[in-house]
């Protein structure tokens, strides 16, 4: 057996070598699961992690999709790690976003066809209202019940369901969509529409606004006081109190920034790369989102790293599996492996292992 | 609308039924966050049973086989997630949820074969005469075993919790592992344990719905029913019986609504189908404003991970 | 620096031989796009039976390809670009959520084909949409359960209030109580294509309301398994055969036989001979197929429901034919008039005698 040591300080090399390793680990065994389904590992490796970046069929539409993928990904989960941090549970960012898009949907298309130029502004200040009062449902529950914010969020998320699709089939139901559900397009109409602001770059404003939330929040936890009384809150909550940090602002605090942010993401979608409220418009960022928080140790350049990693293996996944015929399920269970061991060695900058016979615990 | 046509005594019959799977997940979540573990991936977990005590069902032609194979299919994939939350240390929300994904797409090829492929029945227990009591016999003796085998593991699980020292152990190493360890218990392989036993129950669970509710192999056949569990566990505070009653509520109201359609109530249908969401939450907010300074009751060690530094 | 322009030209290399190999080969590639698991066995499933379908009949000139779970969000427009971009001839994108993003794609690609399942927008010159008429194969459905059951009470397990759904719904009860005057129909909506044990606890629901003939309108076997746990109760397929419960509680099916749509398409690219065009076929074309109709149905009620299946193929008789109101009792079709496809693709009502609303 072996045994974990805790180093005095984490290791610098190993902090930066876990991940290579780990998608290194991934490959093997991942290439193992593709060998026994029948398929070439090596092809199908290839495909997953170079194809989208450097392939020269795909490569120039691919790695712009990217971010595309990552932005909603990573805007979600660093307003998910301040809470986190804090020992705030908001498991319903999925609620949050769906919220956002709503709000913000209706607050434009309440406008439509008008061409002003402020309709744009109003509905992302609408969707970060939706996602922020989706979330401080659980924050005041929380504060004034002590009601449970993990499961509140959570059974949230299914009631959000519920909303959008009442929305699609009735309230923003597009007048021209001959009874169909789902409500206009509204990345065809010029006034809501979030488009690529470069083109060929991926960047709409979505990822824009996942990029200041990375820096943002970088700043808010190392100079901040209010980064600082996070952190506390979250590794020693007695001292927190002693320090005079207030547990029910902090909830109202951490809840109604993941909560808006994730309503900005919905938003960004539902203007840009999903174009309109659907049944079905949600597609699991939110829960994701919690993945790419924890992958990226809650550390604002680690998600920013972590939802670019998670992107890659969604747009690969998607070439494996029509230029190799996978099945998507094996798609998943790979992106499971690598999460199984980006986690797995993750311990390797806090911990040395020491083989031999000593006592475990 | 005529709600006198909805059936008491049949109502409650089936929202004992549709509470099956839940209760059975969530008292396995229950055990291991009572020692200490958040494992938040109950629906990988449950799929997994699902897929495995159907195909064992099918191949040896007996569910009973089925569900011995869906638990050790769900304890199977969670030891995937005791190794690298106890032995690894990994960020416990992590690993779950990426279990729940693997445990999808891993179901997903395993179940490929069996599309479309009815599992062997699973019989209902024979009580004999009793079955025709009327009212008492519709709701009380007239389900499959596993059925009446879900409430006997919440009585169980409550016993061994409040009366036996294996209980105290448990609970110990969930509330304070550091003092657990202290007194010399083994931190990792109780809660090892646990995580087995979770695993265990939610593959029954799981394999509830593909042999008796749904009697069929689909991807994704779960639904989201593992979210739910975990939901009913922090709803129950905690405490096993509450799972039988968070359970039977969720169940209950969803079948209610199913009911009041198929009735012909007149009560907007979007509304309708929140509702099981809704009124959990605020029966939750009953209880939990209710009770001055008990406060939540949530194991103090949840989720943190131990590491004796010696 | 140096290294990275390296590593670059190492990559390009690398896919240039590979994308030589992919060009050397001038077959017919016909992809599809799925919104579920094809392990469903309903909707996802039948597209994929049709892409074997194809496979089958052109062998080595078609190649095919398909990917599976592709929400109808955001990304269905990246994986149909990318699925352009690799080469494919034709895309078939077969629910109606990817709507807008087959149009979008479809103007970036204008030598590739499309073919949108259930929509309405073309476009584009190279964007066709199909359907098939459900309703054609409800109204058989509809008939045999108003023959068979006693109670005068069928159920329908309905998905979500879109014109296909309720032309369903408006069909099968038109035609149950054509042979049965007495019946009634209790509608209950899941708010969902696919959660088994819902489907399960909603036929549940209707049986214990007396209902004793169900038909569904969401993908699962679900249903039927609940009706074989009560005798005297029936069912049919949906979407599929689901064959598993015959002779009983499945009765018969409707299921959805995307093949020969699939086979004339993929044909018309490798001739050349691709138009757009707006498909809607049902049982005369060979989409909406009656699965065996079992021995549990008497033979003069089989014998009735075939002769229906036939008149509807031959084209003699349109399953909405007036006099038919609205629920309100607005007059909706005059003795002896049919439906327009206009109608139908709109339907957002009931007609005369369904109870309850439709939900808004």
């Amino acid at each position: 057996m072996f045994i974990l040591e805790k180093r005095p300080t984490p290791s610098r090399f190993w902090m930066a070598a876990t991940p290579i390793l780990a998608v290194i680990l991934t490959m093997i065994a991942g290439g193992l699961m593709f060998a026994i389904l029948g398929k070439d590992p090596f092809v199908a490796i290839r495909t997953i992690f170079w194809d989208p970046l450097f392939d020269p069929q795909f490569a120039s539409y691919s790695r712009p999709q990217l971010l595309v993928k990552a932005g909603p990904l990573i805007l979600i989960a660093i307003g998910l790690s301040l809470g986190f941090r804090a020992g705030i549970w908001n498991i319903g960012a999925e609620g949050q976003y769906i919220m956002g898009a709503i709000f913000g949907a209706a607050a434009g298309l309440a406008f439509y066809p008008s061409e002003n130029r402020l309709i744009f502004p109003l509905m992302v200040a609408a969707g970060a209202f939706g996602g922020w009062v989706w979330a401080m449902i659980p924050a005041i529950l929380r504060t004034r019940f002590r009601t449970n914010e993990i499961l509140v969020s959570l059974l949230l998320v299914y009631v959000a369901q519920s909303l959008l699709a009442s929305m699609a089939l009735g309230a923003l139901r597009s007048p021209d969509g001959g009874g169909f559900p789902g409500s206009r397009n509204l990345s065809q109409w010029a006034t809501s529409a979030n488009p690529e602001l470069i083109v060929g770059t991926g960047m709409h404003w979505g990822v824009v606004t996942a990029f200041i939330a990375v820096i943002a929040s970088y700043i808010l936890l190392q100079r901040h006081i209010l980064g600082f009384q996070i952190r506390l809150a979250g590794e020693a909550p007695r001292a927190a109190r002693f320090a005079g940090v207030n547990p029910n602002r902090l909830v109202v605090l951490c809840l109604g920034v993941s909560g808006a942010l994730a309503g900005l993401a919905g938003l960004f979608e539902v203007t840009g790369p999903a174009g309109q409220i659907s049944i079905d418009f949600n597609s699991g960022y939110g829960f994701t989102a919690i993945i790419v928080a924890f992958l990226g140790r809650l550390n604002p350049i680690g998600i920013l790293l972590a939802g670019l990693l998670m992107a890659l293996t969604y747009i690969g996944g998607e070439l494996a599996q029509f230029m190799l015929g996978l099945p998507s399920a094996a798609i998943q269970a790979f992106q499971g492996m690598l999460l199984f061991f980006l986690l797995a060695v993750d311990m390797l900058g806090n911990y040395r292992i020491r083989l031999g016979f000593g006592r475990a615990a | 609308m005529d709600l006198s046509a909805i059936n008491p005594a049949v109502l409650i019959a089936s929202l004992m039924v549709a509470a099956v799977p839940i209760m059975l997940a969530a008292t396995g979540e229950l055990v291991v966050e009572k020692a200490g573990v958040l494992n938040l991936g109950v629906e990988g977990m449950m799929i997994m049973g699902a897929v495995c005590g159907l195909a064992i069902a099918v191949e040896a032609e007996s569910p009973v086989l089925g569900f011995v194979a869906a638990a050790a299919g769900g304890a199977a994939l969670s030891l995937i997630f005791a190794f690298l939350t106890q032995v690894l240390l990994a960020n416990q929300v992590a690993t779950g949820l990426a279990l729940t994904l693997f445990g999808l797409g891993l179901s997903s090829l395993i179940g490929q074969g069996y599309v479309g492929i009815k599992p062997p029945p699973t019989p209902r227990l024979d009580f004999g005469p009793l079955t025709d009591i009327p009212v008492l016999g519709t709701i009380l003796f007239r389900h499959d075993p596993v059925v009446y085998l879900s409430v006997l593991i919440i009585a169980a699980v409550w016993a061994l919790l409040k009366f036996t020292r294996a209980g105290l152990i448990l609970r110990a190493v969930g509330e304070n592992h550091d003092a657990a360890h202290a007194l010399g218990y083994k931190v990792q392989r109780i809660r090892l344990a646990a995580i087995l036993f979770g695993g265990a129950m939610a593959g029954l669970g799981g394999a509830y719905i593909s042999l008796v509710r749904v009697p069929q192999w689909t991807d994704g056949i779960t639904a989201g029913a593992g979210w739910i569990a975990l939901a009913i566990v922090v709803f129950a505070s905690w405490k096993p019986w509450r799972i039988l009653l968070g359970a039977y509520l969720f169940g209950g109201i969803t079948v209610l609504q199913l009911n009041l359609q198929a009735a012909g109530a007149r009560i907007p249908i979007e509304y309708l189908s929140m509702s099981p969401y809704l009124i959990t939450i605020l029966v939750l907010v009953i209880m939990s404003a209710d009770r001055g300074r008990a406060a939540l009751n949530a194991p103090a060690a949840l989720g943190r991970n131990f590491h004796a530094s010696r | 620096m140096r290294r990275r322009s390296l590593l670059a030209g190492a990559a390009l290399g690398l896919g240039l031989t590979l994308a030589g190999t992919a060009m050397a080969q001038d077959k017919t590639k016909a992809c599809f796009v799925y919104v579920g698991p094809i392990g469903d066995g309903g909707w996802t499933y039948q597209h994929h039976q049709g892409l074997l379908a194809v496979q089958e009949a052109f062998g080595d000139k078609v190649e095919t390809a398909y990917q599976e779970n592709v929400p109808e969000g955001a990304d269905a427009e990246r994986v149909l670009t990318q699925m352009a971009l690799s080469g494919c001839d034709i895309i078939f994108t077969t629910s109606f959520g990817y709507m807008d993003a087959t149009n979008a794609v479809a103007a970036k690609f204008p030598d590739v084909k499309f073919e949108h399942a259930t929509g309405y927008k073309r476009e584009h010159p190279n964007v066709a949409t199909y359907n098939a008429r459900f309703y054609e194969g409800r109204a058989v459905m509809g008939t045999i359960a108003g023959r068979m059951t006693k109670s005068n009470k069928i159920g329908y397990i309905a998905s979500f209030p879109i014109p296909e759904v309720i032309q369903g719904i408006n069909a099968s009860y038109i035609h149950a109580k054509k042979v049965n005057p007495d019946v009634t129909i209790s509608v209950v909506w899941a708010y969902t294509w696919f959660d088994p044990a819902k489907e399960a606890d909603a036929a549940k629901a209707l049986i214990e309301q007396g209902v004793d003939v169900i038909l569904s309108h969401t993908d699962s076997t679900a249903p039927l398994a609940e009706l074989a746990k009560t005798p005297g109760t029936i069912g049919f397929g949906q979407a599929s055969d689901m064959a598993e419960y015959k002779p009983s509680p499945r009765v018969s099916s409707i299921i959805d036989n995307w093949a020969p749509y699939y086979i004339k398409r993929v044909g018309a690219v490798i001739d050349g001979t691709w138009e757009q065009a707006d498909a809607w076929e049902g049982i005369a074309g060979g989409e909406v197929e009656i699965g065996e109709i079992t021995e549990a149905v008497p033979a003069e009620v089989k014998a009735e429901a075939e002769a229906m299946r036939d008149a509807i193929a031959a084209g003699s008789y349109h399953p909405f034919t007036g006099p038919l109101n609205k629920q309100d009792g607005t007059p909706w079709l005059a003795e002896g008039e049919t439906a327009s496809d206009g109608d139908l693709l709109g339907m957002d009502f009931y007609v005369e005698g369904i109870e309850g609303d439709i939900p808004k």
